[in-house]
């Protein structure tokens, strides 16, 4: 490691490149070797607001903290706000790792278990990236995440911010996590969102080796939900657990979610 | 950059990329540990501006303008903060290397937090306490008994002897980060090691070019095998190095697993030394592998050490890739079987385990004044290691000074030379201070873990439940090396097959090279493998019968007076000094019994079961485990014990100190102790085996009553009466209301001093017995510990605190490896789980409190009664658990871990 270069204009980013990455928190990045590295390009002196309340709904820069997610003010009418603090509890690290670890880190490790992608998606937020080419990208956090540590970005490439919509925000949620023990490492986290027009969305994360979303005009009956869980092809087994388990785990809370949202919805 | 630390302002220019904690490690601040090196354990935490962080992932340039505090700017050992305090009071440390960033995370944990404790402290891991001392050092409990305060100085024994719950000695410099560890030493001009470890788990190296690395600045020395003594030896160290076999080389020219040391990079930055590895060019012939113990010892399986000659390598078998054997039969088990009414069997097996003691192993070394080699290093057995080393490198033993400062966890791990050697080396070739330390990977990946073993068992019992038959079927995967294979394997078939008297038993055991990474000695020494398999079986033996399973043990445990037997009547070494077996189980099926009035969760998807499961142990090493140790008084009244045991948590340094109170009528704080040192004590085999209480603390006691009668002549001669009447006190001697003072008795500067020593033998017996309620949830395979309780026969318990503290640890560990931990290898002898992260070690919300009964024993042979309490807890937790998860779905779990994605598959099969 020769160079860290504190950005500070948008300029600042054009010397990424294959020996030159994205330092965001540094949760990850510091966590492991990284002799393929020889400097680093740190964002978060880009002076990026973290959470900003548009008039479409929520701007989340890619340097906001999960511990400033984790405390973002509830708003009248944001039914989905418990979702910001329990997606924060699917992170490995504890309270001290949230003070310095990044939405747009987390997103951008692209790890199936990554509790941020399971908010973003959730939430069906947008991931606005800013290209190389200095134009911007906007597409779902959903597809952004292609597979277990791979994404969308090219070099150079940086994820500026998460945006979520009022519809999404309106929506009411319910939130399950597993994991081999009993607040171990995710292996399965889903997500269950009844939005306002009764259209309901299933997000698993972290028992899938990418994000998988499950959309219904309604609130199914627990058996429609449980096909078409049961139809997912993407649990992958690792040290978190076996495919077959996180199947059949991520059937189970399924279910409760749904349950829970009916519930609710009452 | 500029920032303020623990109150001082620090200019420091950060290197690009560097964390802050190794910054602050090179600024003097040692109090900042390294467990991992991920942010996974939390052993580096220090507040920035008053926030808890893991200084080994945050970026050093951000502290600038910052203020960071570390444990010691919580408080000194002088002046401790109350939170300080309170974990001194609670005891709420062992090894103590977790600890400093344990108290910077509570130290941010504000008044509403205690319920939510477990979520808070998910990122400090502890291996050594099981977390309860520090839930209740947050709490404020006090455990420790109170040795300060008006009077207590000037009282005699008092709170301070053999009995009480005395505190560590070092407990305000731990719970302050002042207390050293081994890296914890400035050495000024220091190189650094990097080892190259082969990408291939079998190949045999045909040219190494180190000129490119050799050619960087800094490098000082690049080693490879033509550099090493070609002197076979074994990583493994016990008494008689002849229990190991001597299969190994520093460097070899054939590498049998992943990892393995193929050569060495010193140079004066790790920067340096890392750069130059990636640079050095190997190539290799690739050999066959094998990575299947089975496959392993069959015919046409590659063959690992076939070039090694069996009689002086000590190898069973090298053309079946056996290390170890045993084979033979007591009585007639044909016949045992034959009449039996009820016959059960069945096939377990168990996972590697890594010891994850939080200070990864670690070693530096220089040449003194007088040219002596010295070694500064984690291990459990300096005076082993000494002897080894001074054996590879043809030096005389007094050539070679090992020593240990507090070592930072150990559970067998570091019985083994694993860095030594390698500094040795690199001392000796440049002449320079040499530091080698291990990463977290590095332990994962190449340190040897705990060995899986497969063991079948068959029983036969007669309707009344009397058993007839054992037999017993082991194989064990020693990896790549013999090391403690051969050691580990026949323990294992020991106690857990000699606990019963059965007419007929049958065991046939073999330890198995493949080239996966080595196993090792850890807690239990392959007792609590077997012992899941055998106190399993047990269990299906009491269900068929439609016994009770405690009955059903109590019918057939040994009593005193029985033999031991295993596949022969044992030797005279091995005695009942006490037993407490009658007692344990008692005490264990009453606790389960009465309750502890937790409910299973709510739904009709839970199902609860009970479980117990019983062990036994000798509470010696057998072959032979000496100490020396010496007790001298000066003439203020102050003591000091030289002892060659070594302090890692497990609180031989309280008890010495204990014992010395109560033999010499003092308090423990006149009395300070100089350990683990080959330079500063007589011989010692070292902390393993449980050893340092039964074999060190007796020698201790021996010392002390020599010293006695050293200071009994010496009143005799001044007063005429006779020697016999004079007894210690704290201030000198007293005869009736007659006293002479150290002053007196002792000259200045010239400490009055006497030596004891313990051979190990005879050896005695402890037991311990578990107990489960457990809830399963049949969904989702989650197993949920409603009740646990151990009961423990440790003899006379000399500090029921610490005692409670080892056996909770223990239970801790089996806990953890009975349904968390797992090294998962990749069939290609390749360990996937290779950061903590990805292995599973308990986090304070995975373990229950467990109720801890002692037996009320007193034994002949260790010193005030006590016997050994330290490996033991770990042996009979995993059997328990699984006899208690059967007991709630009617499934047996045949293998370790019972993690919930392989219970939910027991109950989809």
């Amino acid at each position: 490691m020769t160079s860290v270069v504190s950005a500070r204009t948008r300029a600042d980013l054009a010397g990424l490149n294959a020996s030159t990455a994205v330092l965001a928190g540094g949760s990850w990045l510091f966590s492991e070797p990284q002799d393929h590295l020889s400097g680093l390009i740190d964002i978060t002196t880009l002076g990026w607001e973290p959470v900003t309340v548009t008039e479409h709904g929520l701007s989340i820069a890619a340097t906001c903290t999960l511990a400033e997610v984790a405390a973002t003010e509830q708003q009248p009418g944001w039914r989905a706000h418990p979702l910001f603090f329990q997606c924060c509890t699917a992170l490995f690290g504890s309270f001290k790792v949230w003070s310095v670890a990044t939405v747009g880190g987390n997103i951008c490790s692209s790890l199936p278990a990554g509790p941020m992608t399971a908010l973003g998606c959730a939430l069906e937020a947008d991931a606005v990236i800013w290209k190389a080419d200095g134009t911007d990208q906007r597409l779902p956090v959903a597809d952004f995440v292609t597979g277990n540590a791979t994404n969308v970005l090219g070099t150079g490439d940086v994820l500026r911010s998460i945006e979520i919509g009022w519809p999404a925000l309106q929506s009411q949620t319910a939130y399950r996590k597993i994991a081999l023990s009993p607040l171990g490492r995710s292996g399965a986290v889903l997500v269950g969102r009844l939005a306002a027009d009764g259209t309901f969305v299933l997000t698993i994360t972290a028992a899938t080796s990418r994000p998988v979303q499950l959309r219904f005009g309604a609130l199914p009956r627990l058996s429609q939900l449980d096909a078409a869980v049961a139809e997912v092809d993407q649990w992958f087994t690792d040290a978190h657990g076996a495919a077959d388990w996180r199947r059949a785990v991520g059937r189970v809370l399924a279910a409760e979610i749904a349950t829970e949202l009916a519930a609710g919805a009452r | 950059m500029t920032f303020v630390i623990n109150d001082a302002q620090l200019e420091v220019t950060p290197r690009p990329g560097q964390c802050l904690r190794t910054l602050l490690r090179e600024t003097g601040h040692l109090e900042v540990k390294k467990g991992c090196d991920a942010g996974d354990c939390g052993a580096c935490t220090v507040l920035i501006d008053g926030s808890p962080v893991h200084s080994c992932i945050y970026p050093a340039t951000r502290a600038d303008g910052r203020t960071v505090t570390t444990v010691t700017g919580l408080g000194t050992a002088e002046h401790l903060c109350p939170l300080q305090e309170s974990f001194v009071a609670a005891g709420g440390f062992q090894c103590g290397f977790c600890t400093a960033g344990m108290i910077v995370t509570a130290s941010a944990l504000t008044e509403a937090d205690p319920a939510d404790l477990p979520r808070l402290l998910k990122s400090n891991l502890c291996r050594c306490t099981g977390y309860r001392s520090i839930a209740d050092a947050i709490a404020g409990v006090r455990n420790t008994d109170e040795l300060a305060g008006p009077g207590v100085e000037r009282s005699g024994v008092g709170r301070s002897g053999v009995g009480r719950s005395v505190g560590a000695p070092a407990g305000r410099r731990v719970v302050s980060g002042q207390e050293p560890y081994t890296l914890d030493v400035a050495v000024p001009g220091l190189l650094h090691l990097v080892v190259l470890g082969s990408p291939h788990p079998h190949a045999r190296i045909v040219s190494i070019d180190t000129a490119a690395a050799r050619a960087l600045p800094g490098v000082v020395a690049v080693l490879t095998a033509q550099d090493a003594p070609d002197t076979l030896f074994s990583t493994a160290r016990h008494e008689s190095r002849l229990d190991d076999p001597d299969d190994t080389r520093i460097l070899d020219t054939v590498v049998r697993f992943r990892g393995q040391r193929v050569a060495a990079v010193v140079a004066e930055s790790l920067a340096v030394a890392e750069h130059a590895r990636r640079v050095i060019e190997v190539e290799y012939e690739i050999l066959p592998a094998v990575f299947d113990p089975e496959t392993a010892r069959s015919p046409g399986a590659p063959k690992l050490h076939a070039d090694k000659d069996d009689v002086t390598s000590r190898i069973a078998d090298p053309d079946r890739n056996v290390a170890a054997l045993l084979h033979g039969e007591y009585g007639d088990i044909a016949a045992g079987l034959a009449e039996a009414d009820v016959v059960v069997s069945g096939r377990w097996q168990t996972s590697r385990v890594a010891h994850a003691q939080l200070e990864t192993h670690a070693t530096v070394g220089w040449l003194d004044d007088d040219g002596r080699l010295v070694l500064r290093t984690s291990s459990q057995v300096p005076f082993l290691v000494r002897d080894e080393i001074a054996r590879l490198f043809e030096l005389l033993p007094d050539q070679v000074r090992v020593f240990t400062a507090r070592v930072g966890g150990g559970f067998g791990g570091k019985q083994e030379i694993l860095t030594e050697d390698l500094v040795a080396l690199a001392v000796l070739t440049t002449g320079r201070p040499v530091q080698y330390e291990f990463t977290r990977t590095d332990e994962f990946t190449t340190a040897p873990c705990r060995h899986p073993f497969r063991v079948d068992v068959t029983l036969g019992a007669t309707t009344d439940g009397m058993l007839t038959a054992m037999q017993v079927d082991v194989l064990t995967d020693t990896g790549a090396y013999g090391n403690h294979g051969p050691g580990v394997m026949h323990h294992g078939c020991h106690e857990s097959i000699a606990v019963y008297r059965v007419p007929n038993k049958r065991v046939d055991a073999e330890a198995v090279y493949t080239n996966n990474l080595p196993s090792g000695a850890f807690r239990g020494y392959g007792l609590g493998q077997v012992i899941f398999a055998i106190e399993s079986a047990m269990d299906d033996l009491a269900d068929r019968l439609g016994v009770d399973p405690y009955q059903l043990r109590r019918l057939n445990v040994i009593r005193p007076g029985d033999p031991l037997v295993v596949i022969q009547p044992g030797g005279a070494d091995l005695i009942f000094g006490s037993y407490g077996l009658d007692q344990c189980l008692d005490l264990a099926e009453a606790a389960l019994r009465r309750g502890n009035g937790v409910e299973p969760p709510s739904g009709q998807q839970w199902r609860t079961g009970e479980g117990v499961g019983l062990a036994m142990i000798a509470t010696i090493p057998p072959r032979g485990h000496f100490s020396e140790a010496a007790l001298a008084v000066d003439a203020d009244g102050r003591y000091t014990i030289s002892v060659g045991t070594a302090e890692f948590g497990n609180g031989t340094t309280t008890v010495h100190t204990q014992i010395v109170a109560s033999a010499m009528n003092t308090q423990a704080c006149r009395v300070s102790i100089q350990q683990s040192d080959t330079d500063g004590s007589g011989y010692d085999t070292g902390a393993f085996g449980s050893a340092g209480i039964v074999v060190a603390g007796k020698a201790l006691l021996t010392a002390a009553s020599a010293l006695t009668s050293v200071l009994q002549q010496r009143c005799a001669v001044r007063s005429g009466l006779p020697a016999g009447r004079w007894a210690p006190y704290p201030d000198g001697m007293r005869a009736g209301d007659r006293s002479l003072s150290f002053a007196e008795l002792v000259d200045a500067g010239q400490p009055l001093q006497a030596t004891g020593r313990h051979d190990g033998d005879p050896r005695s017996l402890a037991f311990n017995v578990h107990g489960f309620r457990v809830a399963v949830n049949t969904v989702t395979g989650e197993v949920r510990v409603l009740q646990s309780v151990q009961a423990a026969d440790a003899g006379y318990v000399m500090n029921p605190e610490q005692c409670r503290g080892q056996i909770e640890g223990g239970v801790a560990q089996a806990i953890g490896s009975s349904l968390f931990e797992e090294m998962i290898m990749d069939g290609q002898g390749r360990v996937t789980t290779s950061v903590l992260r990805n292995y599973h070690i308990p986090q304070l919300a995975d373990l229950p409190t467990t109720e801890i009964y002692f037996a009320e024993t007193h034994d002949d042979l260790g010193p005030f009664g006590a016997k050994s309490m330290s490996e033991s807890p770990y042996n009979p937790v995993a059997p328990a658990l699984a006899n208690a998860i059967k007991n709630a779905i009617g499934i047996r779990p045949y293998e370790l871990p019972m993690s919930r994605d392989r219970i939910w598959r027991l109950l989809r099969r």
